[in-house]
């Protein structure tokens, strides 16, 4: 695509529906002012630097937020277990943490920027706005790290880093530890291995361990 | 400006205590228990683990998902308030030389979130030099130590079996937990390289006894390093210690109190300590009939090199010039990996308790070897509660395996990946060696003469490398895991190929937190600092009660010998004050 009709598209906001120029904040996303509530234990720094965390302005914009959301939907959809990434609020984790750990910052914007300008040349629209089978047809070609061509290496890295973040987010949600069947985080009483598994692997235990092991009546 | 004035406390203690963690926590105990008025300085915040709760929480609750910052930098779930690097007070290197140094900054310190491991040193383990004539012997043995073991065991409580095993002495040990999948495997696998493996010695009730008070047994959430706020079952010291001797009456704590330096009298005696309140940044005086110090081995050595004085112009207690020098930790290096036959596997609830279920105590003979001291291997894997980092790197490892008998491409995204997750999850398994390092003179740790805390105390400037003997103990220790993971079918994913030009993932010292021997004790005034009671040779109502007072420390977690030691000298401080000797 002719690389002056690119800019003359990204000058004019056609790719970014928020804020056009990076760095431009936008007040109306700045206006929330909400004393954070913690259910955990906080120390007094550290509750103050949650409080600053918090009250930053958001990071992304409204369109790469809009991008985050497509993909992550794309990487974690529904299935017949579990809910997709978006319905367990993972977006809203990525823009979280991208602010906890400014590491993520460069690598995810700069990533997202990467994306429209790729598809921007290839479809003449951003990531967003091409349509769900164009986008499946982009994530082919930086989702797979062992079969992607050499000139989209930059691409499977921010995909890899999308993928980590909302893997992440997803199983680290309620719906997620329940996908994922982790049944801790609950008082129990430790009886050991359960029969059954023990038998698929063909394991017991020693008369030793059954004698001075703690053991409860089940 | 505005001018500094000293506010000077009207009381007058018996004891004035710096530091609240593991000796500091039981020296205060002790003393109050007896009777005696005692003033527990913390230079943290205070902290309540019946209100300050993390225990029990969803990884959801945090918004970072449990990752880590510069105040929990192990998880933000920890219960340790700092670690690594804390604002305004630095601490600076040697060129060419490593130390990290861990400060919990809390009432009740690191014991809040540690291992609880808690090994007792054998006899061998004070006998060092008589047997491989390398560092010195301590001018105790394990006699002198080991009726304030059977103590502790019973007081705080801890799970374990009694082996016979020479230097990894029996105790009073309550049940211990049965061992979980990985763990039997790993057993097995540890069996055919002739490696040991035993139940871990954890101090956690099991089963609660009468002496255990309010405390209950254990009810396996795996998470003691979130400090068992409900149960109390884990030893810390802020549960454990301080609180219920805070029901005495008898102690003052006084938290955010950065102490400055120990003072002194024109006889050379100790009367108190002055210190700043970080909350009100005014400077105090406490005074009290001894002094005692745990906080931290090398906070107490640099306290000691600050408090100069005509009498004193080298540091208190440091006419040997032994203060700060010594210095080792533990040393550490691991190996991680899956097991293949987990993947896919039945779920259910293997939390546990918080941490091993079985160890590895040393098992070999080091005249045989080309390094000097021994190891234990702790071992980890299971089915945990998810956190930040969770699924990870998927991009390494689905082109590897099949997934539900289908060859995959590496990385991916949607329900195929939804499978991948759910098919690795809980396959995972690791060890680390926890070895003894050969404490040396020329590591120290020392006063940095140009640089100073937003406090205006001078600073630490480290000094310390490891030697060919922790080297190649950490090379034996990688030969060791590689073994036990391919005994038991496991792919080594990472700390598998280390070499000499990374000493074989050998640690950098400090890092794995059990820093001790910067004011070492011994029977000779011009070679040590401290004599066998943890009393200064120059200072007689002067003690150091934390890991500073250790010779060396074994191939053991130090802390339940802080707690043997410091349990000791306060009732040898008891029976001096009771002869007018102090």
């Amino acid at each position: 695509m002719d690389r002056r009709k690119s800019l003359k598209i990204l000058a004019t906001g056609a790719i970014a529906t928020g804020a056009v120029v990076i760095g431009c904040t936008n007040t109306e996303q700045n206006n929330k002012v909400t004393e954070p509530k913690f259910n955990l234990d906080r120390a007094k720094e550290e509750f103050e630097r949650e409080k600053k965390l918090l009250s930053e302005p958001d990071f992304f914009t409204v369109h790469e937020m809009k991008t985050i959301t497509v993909l992550a939907d794309i990487i974690i959809p529904a299935d017949e277990i579990s809910g997709s990434a978006s319905e367990a609020k993972v977006p809203e984790f990525i823009a979280f943490i991208v602010k906890d750990m400014p590491s993520h910052q460069v690598p995810m914007k700069g990533g997202l920027r990467w994306l429209d300008i790729y598809c921007l040349k290839k479809y003449d629209k951003s990531f967003f706005d091409c349509t769900p089978t164009e986008q499946l047809s982009v994530v082919d070609k930086i989702a797979f790290p062992k079969r992607a061509k050499p000139e989209m290496s930059q691409g499977v890295k921010f995909f890899s880093l999308m993928r980590d973040l909302t893997s992440t987010g997803f199983y680290t949600s309620q719906e997620g530890v329940k996908d994922i069947g982790y049944k801790g985080n609950t008082p129990n009483q430790w009886n050991g291995v359960p029969t059954e598994v023990l038998a698929q692997y063909g394991l017991t235990y020693s008369e030793k361990e059954l004698f001075e092991c703690i053991r409860f009546d089940s | 400006m505005e001018s500094i004035q000293i506010k000077k406390q009207s009381k007058f203690y018996d004891a004035v205590i710096v530091g609240s963690g593991a000796g500091g926590g039981m020296a205060a105990y002790t003393l109050a228990n007896a009777g005696l008025k005692v003033c527990l300085l913390e230079a943290g915040s205070m902290y309540d683990p019946q209100k300050n709760i993390t225990q029990l929480k969803n990884p959801w609750d945090s918004p970072r998902r449990g990752a880590s910052t510069k105040f929990r930098p192990f998880g933000d779930f920890d219960a340790c308030y700092y670690g690594w690097d804390i604002e305004g007070e630095p601490y600076t290197h040697t060129a060419g030389t490593k130390w990290d140094w861990w400060r919990a900054r809390m009432l009740g310190g690191r014991t809040n979130h540690w291992g609880r491991i808690s090994l007792r040193f054998g006899p061998h383990d004070f006998k060092r030099k008589s047997i491989d004539g390398l560092g010195d012997n301590w001018p105790i043995g394990y006699e002198d130590v080991k009726p304030f073991y059977d103590r502790i065991d019973k007081l705080i409580g801890i799970f374990g079996t009694n082996e016979g095993l020479v230097n990894d002495p029996d105790g009073y040990f309550l049940p211990p937990p049965k061992p979980r999948l990985h763990e039997l495997m790993i057993k097995n696998a540890a069996a055919t390289s002739g490696v040991t493996v035993i139940p871990s010695r954890l101090s956690i009730i099991t089963k609660k006894e009468e002496q255990h008070g309010d405390r209950n047994a254990c009810f396996y959430c795996g998470q003691c390093n979130r400090n068992c706020s409900m149960a109390k079952a884990d030893f810390s010291s802020s549960n454990v210690l301080i609180y219920p001797a805070m029901k005495t009456g008898n102690i003052d704590v006084v938290a955010n109190a950065m102490v400055r330096e120990v003072l002194t009298n024109k006889d050379g005696l100790a009367t108190g300590v002055s210190y700043i309140n970080k909350d009100d940044m005014m400077e105090y005086e406490v005074s009290g009939r001894v002094v005692i110090l745990a906080a931290s081995a090398c906070e107490s050595s640099r306290l000691l090199l600050n408090s100069k004085s005509v009498r004193y112009p080298n540091g208190l207690a440091n006419s040997s010039n032994v203060v700060g020098k010594y210095l080792h930790d533990s040393t550490g290096a691991a190996m991680g990996g899956l097991l293949p036959q987990l993947f896919d596997r039945k779920r259910y609830n293997e939390d546990g308790v918080g941490g091993l279920h079985v160890y590895s105590p040393w098992w070999l003979d080091n005249k045989k070897l080309d390094f000097p001291r021994g190891y234990h291997i702790e071992y980890w894997g299971g089915m945990s509660q998810p956190a930040y980092g969770f699924g990870f790197g998927m991009e390494n490892l689905n082109g590897k395996f099949l997934v539900k008998g289908q060859q995959k491409e590496a990385g991916g995204y949607g329900k195929s990946l939804k499978e991948d997750h759910r098919f690795f999850y809980g396959a995972g398994v690791g060890m680390a060696g926890r070895g003894e390092a050969i404490p040396r003179e020329d590591n120290y740790c020392e006063i940095d003469p140009t640089t100073v805390d937003k406090y205006g105390i001078p600073v630490l400037r480290f000094n310390v490398k490891w030697s060919d003997y922790e080297i190649n103990q950490a090379k034996h220790m990688k030969e060791t895991f590689k073994e036990i993971m391919h005994n038991m079918g496991a792919i080594t994913t990472w700390g598998a190929d280390d070499g000499p030009e990374n000493d074989y993932g050998l640690e950098a010292p400090g890092k794995i937190i059990h820093e001790a021997g910067t004011v070492r004790m011994g029977n000779d005034s011009k070679k040590s600092a401290l004599n066998k009671w943890n009393q200064a040779h120059d200072c007689k109502n002067l003690f150091v009660v934390d890991g500073a007072a250790f010779v060396s420390q074994a191939d053991k977690n130090i802390t339940w010998t802080i707690l043997a030691l410091s349990m000791r000298a306060s009732e040898y401080i008891i029976s001096e004050m009771k002869k007018n000797n102090l």
